[in-house]
């Protein structure tokens, strides 16, 4: 029998991994950025989960919102690191810091 | 039954999250990612999100991760370099993902969101339609977020080119514009030559 309870401990768990790899890979930017998805997908399946167990349509649509915006993100973020990698010729973060005063 | 597919699929999301922080190769973290999206998809299946299940897949295993691996195939990366600090960050990382999980675990573990809270749905009926049912608030309730979605693709779109978009000005190429609009005095000049300007004499020739 299913709680709602399995899902959310499902998706707390899927949440530390990601946050776990973060702090793992940490000098590169496309390993932190799968990581980045994965919260994401965490964050979904807590939405889907809530819509289902309340009956209600909202959770998702929201989730078709956050899915919409993650492709725009993905998108971007990796239209950025190419970028950076043409000007660089590196995605270590560590090496990023020509802001830096 | 349920509670079999359940977990199995779990265990495939689980793993193949674990996998995807811990494996070297990016391209194959990017595989693993497709194996997590996959197994979250069954699990949305549990739950009846068949469209969004669907678009998971489309989107992201058929799109998203696509872009990933071509990034990664483009960009010429020394992972030798990217690996070091691996085993440096591990307790601190395991730490830090021991304490959000107790975090959440507190909040989420507890009584107030037990079976006596929150019942089990009744199952469908089998001509049940989950497309419609979200097109049906989708295009009524939340029509004005559907468009700005609509206008952020856009301007994703158009960020995304604009921003790899790359002006390399010695290679060759045509430009239409200035070929279309060239008239005829720009291309041939008539000029006047005098036939007997100069002459030239056996001796000059020789020199």
């Amino acid at each position: 029998m299913l709680t709602l309870t399995h899902f959310l401990v499902l998706s707390a768990i899927l949440f530390s991994i990601s946050l776990a790899g973060v702090f793992i890979n940490r000098k590169n930017v496309i390993i932190l950025l799968m990581c980045v998805e994965l919260m994401l997908l965490a964050v979904n399946t807590n939405f889907i989960a809530f819509s289902y167990f309340l009956n209600d349509t909202a959770g998702q649509v929201f989730v078709f919102f956050i899915l919409t915006v993650a492709a725009a993100e993905a998108a971007i973020g990796l239209a950025i690191l190419v970028v950076l990698f043409r000007n660089k010729r590196t995605i270590n973060v560590e090496e990023l810091d020509t802001l830096k005063g | 039954m349920e509670t079999i597919v359940f977990y199995v699929f779990s265990t495939f999301v689980v793993l193949s999250a674990l996998m995807v922080v811990t494996v070297h190769n990016p391209v194959r973290a990017a595989f693993f990612l497709v194996l997590s999206f996959f197994s979250s998809a069954a699990i949305w299946l549990l739950l009846e999100a068949e469209f969004l299940a669907i678009i998971l897949i489309i989107v992201y295993v058929g799109a998203v991760m696509v872009l990933f691996l071509f990034v990664v195939m483009m960009l010429d990366v020394n992972m030798a370099e990217l690996k070091k600090g691996f085993v440096k960050n591990l307790p601190l990382a395991l730490i830090v993902a021991l304490v959000m999980f107790s975090l959440i675990y507190m909040v989420v573990g507890g009584e107030q969101f037990s079976i006596e809270k929150f019942a089990i749905p009744e199952r469908h009926a089998a001509d049940y339609s989950n497309v419609s049912a979200l097109g049906q608030v989708l295009y009524t309730e939340y029509v004005y977020s559907f468009e700005i979605a609509a206008v952020i693709l856009l301007v994703g779109i158009v960020a995304a080119i604009s921003l790899t978009l790359r002006r390399r000005p010695n290679t060759r190429h045509q430009k239409i514009e200035d070929q279309v609009a060239v008239k005829g005095a720009d291309r041939l000049r008539v000029v006047k030559v005098d036939s007997h300007a100069r002459k030239y004499t056996i001796a000059e020739d020789k020199e």
